[in-house]
């Protein structure tokens, strides 16, 4: 069976907005709290699939922004429901509950961060690339662990969703639409760079840096801007994912996140548009089903990891499309 | 006496107790083709390697129109006008003919920081990729992956990603190599026609070739340059005849 | 703050030391000689202290124990090669990751099912139990005295196999050049196979060495498996002088940092706040010492210039 990326593509999409709202009709909020959690997972792993999918850069430390995200909006949002002054040195605020201030935040702060970070790790490449991620990760866990000031291992509750102008938020279907529109528009942003001329410039960076140099392009620099906005995103959704659980915790730092958010991505599709979107809902859906069945599910989830590196390169798309790689 | 567009100015280059490139000193001029012939681990590549900014030289500097280049990366170098091709092709493997020569125009013309529209509907980008393409006679092959290509295939696509930058000058690795009898005679008429456009610095084992283009010709061996001239002085040279011509005979 | 407790947070973090230099000396081998990055090595350390805790809690006997940890790690580490990891060897890094990250699943779900999830523990042998009097009247542990001697007892032992034997030669020809070493007429499987599982049969060791002071547990291994990773970049991946240098001063940093930072902070801070500066900065101090190493140093501090 060969099926054409843009058929599956406009499936899943549609998929997607078809089967909350058939929960939706049937009372499943259940149904749709995973589906929500599918969907901000699979922001996180577009995040990531900038810098690997794209840029060829495995970090292994992506949780690191997811948890920043987190954390902004834990912070905001703690300050603003105890009344208390955030003071950051050069301003004072009272935090906020608003959803989109707090996005900018966790946009902002990561992109901060990624950015710092960016500049120190990029020149490491391959395994020790991967190693120095997880240990930048690894580093915010130890710290937002030590933090006892906002919660320290216990994390950060927060009693109300955020606000966001002319919706309920705690209604699932509506907080589910937002994040949604938001993963729409994070997927129609990652097609246009992937295409644009920085995206064949990052793409060929992958391939031969060697060749992206001699046509006067600086690799480095290339590598950075993707990095950044990769952390950006991986933010974004992390700020979504802890309004989503009402809960930050420094769980949202550790290496089993931003190894999960790696899987979610092989199981997909490497440097595809929705591979990250379809390994978010296929790990949603195994954790679900399989979790019912046994305690164990991670056992199974591991077996099938494994036939995956071994049997299946290109993931769920790359089978369907008979495409090993995104490019071929 | 035409201008001199690149220049090297006593580059040294040791490697342990090697000495890679003993002070050596060349320039090319607009207009024509100066070809660098040697044996095998004469230095050629460690030379170019210097020229382009891959390897930073022990002593001396890289001129490129009188400016130094010292402090220019690889990439700052290619932004000023150094066009190189590889001996060993670097080529994005898995993208098309069209991307990698569109890569090469994005570098001359738009600079990466372009996140919107797609590359490949930039007319701009795209016009220039073709036409180098067409130069080199890959228009065809517009849309086959690179890894397809055959390999002379992918020797003119090196040569055309260099076309896309309009380079002040041309540093070219032995672009013959592993042509056939056939292709190094279409690329030695390319190269021919070229050198109007930018001069070239031609490293070269194919003699033929470089006998039939090179205005000037310069003989590296054990990192030293012991002959300079046209191909006349260079094939009655005593000292070339020792050193090279004469055990490859 | 007395020399004598400096000495002794010293001596604990020799401990930790060396403990670690256990897990990255497989590691680092491993990546080195087979270019493979192995995240399941901690679960390998896991299997090496649930099955000490079962043998030693069957028997009586904590050296029957440690060696059927020392056996089981090296059996599973065999067959796990065998069956999977040696299809990885050519494969990506990205690959490499992600089945052995499968691996550890596969490990820890398959320890709780059998063993379940509550703790088992492993009894210090009484023979070792209790301190000894050091010189200069130091009272310390005998037990942390004998793992500080193992750990330096393996280390040189791996510096005789790999400097003074036949399989050394074939190990350090294997890491600079496979082609070559298949020509010596050498069986580059079984030998790949023997490295791996003693690799694992280290970490199986230092597993239920360890799991006599801390306890036996699911997902005790990925700690400490993310702290060898930290030891291996800092000495340099492929090196094993590199990870008994890098395991010394990750150990010495973080004991020392988690004693002595909060002490330090004092100076200039009321006592609550330097003690939660203290320890956040501490617990974050071996990845600040692997941030600068790397800045430094790319390769790591005995990793080969690029």
């Amino acid at each position: 069976m060969r099926v054409q990326e843009k058929t599956i593509n406009a499936l899943v999409v549609v998929g997607l907005m078809a089967l909350p709202l058939i929960a939706f009709v049937n009372d499943e909020p259940f149904t749709i709290t995973l589906a929500t959690r599918a969907v901000i997972l699979a922001i996180a792993a577009v995040g990531l699939n900038v810098i690997l999918g794209i840029g060829g850069l495995v970090s292994f430390g992506h949780a690191l922004f997811f948890g920043i995200g987190g954390y902004s909006m834990g912070i905001l949002a703690h300050h603003a429901q105890t009344y208390t002054a955030l003071d950051l040195g050069f301003l004072t605020t009272d935090g906020t509950k608003l959803m989109p201030v707090i996005w900018l935040v966790a946009m902002a702060v990561s992109a901060i961060v990624a950015y710092v970070i960016g500049l120190l790790i990029l020149r490491t490449s391959g395994v020790y690339f991967i190693m120095i991620t997880l240990a930048f990760a690894q580093m915010f866990y130890y710290f937002s662990i030590s933090w006892a000031k906002y919660g320290g291992e216990d994390g950060l509750s927060i009693y109300v969703r955020n606000d966001f102008p002319g919706l309920n938020t705690l209604i699932p279907i509506q907080f589910y639409a937002i994040c949604f529109i938001i993963l729409c528009i994070v997927l129609f942003l990652y097609a246009r760079l992937q295409a644009s001329p920085y995206g064949l410039a990052l793409n060929a960076n992958r391939q031969t840096e060697t060749r992206v140099e001699t046509v006067g392009l600086n690799s480095m620099k290339l590598k950075l801007v993707a990095f950044v906005i990769s952390g950006a995103i991986t933010g974004l959704a992390g700020a979504l994912f802890a309004d989503l659980n009402r809960f930050v915790s420094p769980t949202m730092f550790s290496w089993q996140l931003s190894g999960e958010l790696i899987v979610l991505i092989i199981i997909g599709g490497v440097g595809r548009l929705m591979g990250p979107v379809i390994g978010a809902c296929v790990f949603i859906t195994l954790e679900h089903f399989l979790g019912g069945l046994t305690d164990f599910w991670h056992i199974f989830l591991g077996l099938i990891l494994l036939c995956i590196v071994l049997f299946a390169r290109g993931g769920v798309v790359g089978v369907l499309t008979g495409k090993e790689g995104a490019h071929v | 006496m035409s201008e001199s567009i690149l220049a090297t100015h006593n580059l040294m280059k040791k490697f342990g107790a090697v000495t890679a490139t003993d002070d050596v000193s060349i320039d090319v001029r607009s207009g024509e083709i100066h070809a660098v012939i040697g044996p095998n681990g004469a230095g050629k590549s460690t030379l170019i390697k210097q020229i382009c900014g891959a390897l930073r030289p022990d002593a001396g500097h890289v001129e490129l129109m009188g400016r130094n280049l010292s402090d220019h990366s690889t990439a700052a170098r290619a932004q000023a006008g150094l066009g190189r091709t590889f001996q060993i092709s670097e080529l994005a493997m898995e993208d098309s003919v069209l991307e990698n020569a569109v890569l090469g125009a994005i570098g001359a013309v738009s600079g990466p920081w372009k996140f919107w529209k797609s590359a490949l509907k930039t007319k701009e980008l795209t016009d220039r990729a073709d036409q180098a393409l067409a130069r080199v006679g890959l228009l065809q092959e517009r849309d086959s992956r690179v890894a397809n290509l055959s390999h002379g295939q992918r020797r003119q696509l090196e040569v055309a990603v260099s076309l896309t930058l309009s380079p002040k000058v041309f540093l070219m690795d032995e672009p013959m190599a592993g042509l056939g009898v056939e292709g190094s005679k279409i690329m030695t008429g390319f190269l021919d026609g070229l050198r109007d456009e930018a001069p070239i610095l031609l490293v070269e084992h194919d003699m033929d070739a470089v006998f039939a283009l090179a205005d000037r010709i310069s003989v590296l061996v054990y990192g030293k340059i012991i002959a300079s001239g046209n191909a006349d002085d260079i094939r009655s040279s005593k000292a070339v005849r020792e050193a090279y011509l004469g055990d490859a005979k | 703050m007395s020399t004598i407790l400096i000495i002794e947070q010293i001596l604990n973090g020799l401990q930790f030391g060396v403990m670690l230099f256990l897990m990255a000396a497989g590691l680092t081998l491993i990546f080195g000689v087979m270019g493979l990055i192995n995240l399941a090595h901690g679960s390998l350390y896991m299997v090496g202290a649930f099955a000490a805790a079962a043998v030693a809690g069957a028997t009586g006997s904590f050296l029957l124990g440690l060696i059927a940890a020392f056996v089981a790690a090296a059996l599973a580490g065999a067959i796990v090669e065998m069956v999977i990891i040696r299809r990885l060897y050519k494969a990506a890094h990205l690959d490499q990751v992600l089945a052995t990250f499968a691996l550890i699943l596969i490990f820890s779900e398959g320890t709780r099912w059998l063993f379940g999830s509550f703790p088992l523990f492993l009894n210090i042998p009484s023979a070792l139990s209790g301190p000894v009097t050091l010189p200069g009247g130091i009272q310390y542990s005998l037990y942390r005295l004998t793992l500080i001697a193992i750990g330096l007892a393996v280390g040189l032992g791996l510096w005789v196999l790999i400097e003074r034997t036949r399989i050394g030669v074939q190990i350090r020809a294997g890491k600079n050049d496979r082609e070559m070493i298949s020509a010596l007429g050498v069986d580059i499987g079984k030998l790949y196979t023997l490295i791996f599982a003693l690799g694992a049969a280290l970490a199986g060791l230092a597993g239920a060495l360890v799991g006599a002071i801390q306890s036996v547990q699911v997902g005790m291994g990925e700690p400490v498996l993310i702290l060898a990773f930290v030891v291996i970049v800092i000495g340099g991946i492929g090196s094993i002088r590199g990870a008994f240098v890098g395991a010394l001063l990750v150990g010495l940093t973080d004991t020392l940092g988690g004693v002595f930072l909060p002490e330090l902070f004092k100076l200039f801070m009321d006592n609550g706040a330097a003690q939660k500066s203290g320890s956040a900065l501490a617990s974050m101090g071996i990845y600040v010492l692997m941030g600068v190493v790397l800045i430094w140093r790319p390769t790591g501090l005995f990793g080969a210039r690029a």
